[in-house]
């Protein structure tokens, strides 16, 4: 199973959300176009599939800084702990690592660099 | 020379730890291949044809004696005693063990250098003028915005895991010495009205598919420049091909979308962005400029060196340049001596050269795109003195911008992905071409060889440009002519070479190079003119007929000619 992740903070399990609750963006996808759903969403997911693929960092930061989205952003996809605070530093605060990735070891990749010079 | 503060010298230091960490994982078998070849190659390792080979970066080419002190102590100890200078100002090690390269970062880290971002598909070591600082042309010290640059670009979250590599050079002089055409961004200073801004160069690159890069913005305000470059590298995150590796630099979203979508793209991108966080502040740069040391200059009056030796003359014409302080000149030394694969310099080598620096320079050296190294401070009256230590140490070859100052790639003798071997290539060109007062008549000339199509020897801009190419598992050399990497002095702008013919024979390159030399000293108007002018002004044929011969004897000869590369 995907290690979760949310905050800071290893999640045991991962139930299933309502159907029509969560929004889900492709690498490809245009955030515009969802910007009316944003509101009403559980939380929005932006999948990333392959490990070298970066177009959801960009998501990331537009739906937070564009279209004002303030709840739940999980990254879902193939993702380690490599990522994890390039992810959080793109507006991400949810995280599903890839299966066989060690949830509590991953934490330590939110400690990885502890500056940085990007406003 | 920058000089870290304490942010900078911690994420080094943690870069290095979270390197160790990678590796460890990998060799747990935590991380697969593929995952680890991402990451390692964010770190300059690559795994190379006989051994792991090792990038190092030397931000924007401007090394110290310490550091360079370093690169000679870790070539001793971790490889076999040498290094390689590349076309983009960086150092590489060809034999590194892979279970060390933590240790070999961590002692980098000891001494501000790194290979953060020399590989892999992020922003990289950005590159710039190797007379930065000290040009008679300069417009602004281009170094001070490469450090920003490297900043911003450092570690940047949005920008980490981009389609494809993504190259920027900076030139801050009004003559162009960082082929700023020939890049992903390309930014050049200008001066409007007292106010600095840039000229933004977008969609340049060699490579497979060779392009020249567009102008998207005459003069962007110094202010927006970081805004701008988020702008167009969201736009290339977004948008830029991930589905064919060969596909996926800039320059191919620039060809497939159009310049007028792309440009509109990056423009409505941006009006989001300006005036935004990212905007730089005067403080911003002055943070900066602090952090430069800078060299305390005497005052001289310029008078001309009361010396004269056989070579010294020869030298000082072709390795000595002008500098912007009365009474100092910068002088390269040459890497490029016949017999020693381009680039390349030994530990005792670097040593000496760090001894040079001390001695004669501020302790500074700077790496060129050229492969050889600059003394960028240095005394007009101690000229003599290290030319004659120079000469010593065998770095005085007075061939800078002649024929036998040739950029070459490591080729097939060294790098997994070369089709043909570039060294021998380049030795035997520089054998034929021997005799120094033929080679100043020849006058300026640029040789590029490539040991393939990734063009690391940029031999698209070479003004000869020589090509390692494949067929039938044999190694074959297609030769160009008439690439230019930049306007280098007024008039000649950044060009691109075009393929003379069917492909040689490695054997048969040194005469061929010999007739393109004949074929340009016969039809030349003046010395002035040079061969990438003659190339020009008369195109491609007169020399495709004397290398091939008239079109009717080719096509008789057809039938022994080997098929178009």
């Amino acid at each position: 199973m995907a290690t979760l992740i949310k905050g800071r903070q290893v999640v045991a399990g991962n139930p299933p959300s309502p159907e029509g609750t969560v929004v889900r963006l492709e690498p490809t996808d245009d955030p515009a176009a969802f910007a009316d759903r944003l509101a009403g969403a559980l939380r929005v997911e932006v999948h990333f599939p392959k490990f070298g693929d970066g177009r959801g960092f960009s998501l990331g930061r537009l739906l937070r800084e564009r279209y004002g989205y303030k709840g739940e952003l999980r990254a879902v996809g193939h993702l380690t702990r490599d990522h994890l605070l390039y992810l959080e530093r793109c507006g991400y605060d949810a995280f599903e690592l890839r299966p066989g990735e060690d949830a509590d070891e991953a934490l330590a990749g939110f400690d990885v660099f502890s500056a940085r010079y990007q406003r | 020379m920058y000089t870290y503060d304490e942010i900078d010298q911690r994420l080094v230091d943690e870069r290095v730890a979270q390197f160790r960490d990678q590796t460890h994982r990998f060799l747990e078998g935590k991380l697969s291949e593929d995952e680890f070849r991402a990451l390692r190659l964010r770190n300059g390792l690559y795994i190379q044809r006989y051994a792991p080979m090792l990038r190092i970066a030397i931000p924007y080419g401007l090394l110290s004696s310490r550091q360079l002190r370093k690169l000679a102590d870790i070539a001793r100890r971790y490889d076999r005693g040498y290094g390689h200078f590349s076309t983009r100002q960086n150092m590489q090690l060809n034999w590194p063990k892979l279970h060390q390269v933590p240790d070999i970062l961590a002692e980098l880290a000891t001494v501000q250098l790194h290979a953060i971002q020399t590989s892999g598909n992020c922003v990289r070591n950005v590159t710039t003028d190797h007379f930065a600082g000290v040009a008679t042309d300069e417009i602004v010290d281009s170094f001070v915005w490469c450090e920003l640059i490297r900043q911003w670009s450092t570690f940047n979250a949005e920008f980490s895991y981009l389609p494809r590599k993504f190259k920027i050079a900076v030139n801050g002089a009004l003559n162009d010495r960082a082929a700023t055409y020939v890049h992903d961004i390309g930014l050049h200073a200008v001066k409007r009205d007292g106010e600095v801004g840039f000229k933004v160069i977008v969609g340049g690159g060699l490579g497979r598919t060779p392009l020249l890069g567009q102008v998207v913005r005459e003069f962007l305000p110094w202010p927006h420049l970081l805004t701008y470059l988020d702008a167009i590298l969201r736009v290339y995150n977004r948008f830029g091909r991930r589905d064919n590796i060969h596909k996926a630099r800039i320059k191919i979203l620039l060809k497939e979308w159009g310049f007028e979508r792309f440009r509109d793209a990056v423009e409505s991108e941006w009006v989001h962005l300006k005036h935004g966080p990212a905007t730089v502040t005067a403080a911003d740069i002055a943070r900066i400029e602090a952090r430069f040391t800078r060299p305390s200059y005497a005052k001289l009056s310029p008078r001309p060196v009361p010396y004269s030796a056989p070579g010294f003359d020869g030298w000082k014409n072709r390795n000595v340049h002008p500098h912007k302080v009365p009474g100092y000149c910068a002088v390269t030394l040459s890497l490029k001596r016949t017999g020693v694969p381009t680039g390349d310099v030994t530990s005792e080598q670097m040593e000496a050269i760090a001894r040079l620096a001390d001695l004669y320079s501020f302790g500074e050296l700077r790496v060129s795109h050229e492969q050889n190294l600059i003394l960028a401070d240095v005394r007009e009256d101690e000229l003599p003195e290290l030319w004659r230590e120079a000469k010593a140490l065998r770095l005085a070859t007075p061939n800078v911008g002649l024929l036998t100052n040739i950029i070459s790639c490591p080729g097939g003798d060294f790098c997994a992905l070369a089709n043909a071997k570039s060294i021998p290539v380049a030795q035997a060109i520089q054998e034929r071409f021997d005799d120094l007062d033929y080679l100043h008549d020849i006058g300026e000339i640029d040789i590029n060889i490539s040991g393939c199509m990734n063009a690391c020897g940029h031999h698209h801009v070479g003004h000869i440009g020589i090509l390692g190419v494949d067929k039938h598992g044999e190694e074959w050399y297609q030769i160009e002519i008439g690439g230019n990497q930049g306007q280098t002095r007024p008039g000649t702008k950044a060009a691109l070479g075009k393929v003379l013919g069917p492909s040689f024979a490695r054997a048969e390159v040194p005469d061929v190079v010999e007739k393109l030399i004949d074929c340009y000293l016969e039809r030349r108007d003046s010395d002035t003119e040079r061969f990438v002018d003659v190339v020009h002004r008369l195109g491609v044929e007169p020399f495709k007929e004397k290398v091939y011969g008239n079109p009717h004897q080719r096509s008789a000869g057809r039938s022994r000619e080997p098929a178009l590369a």
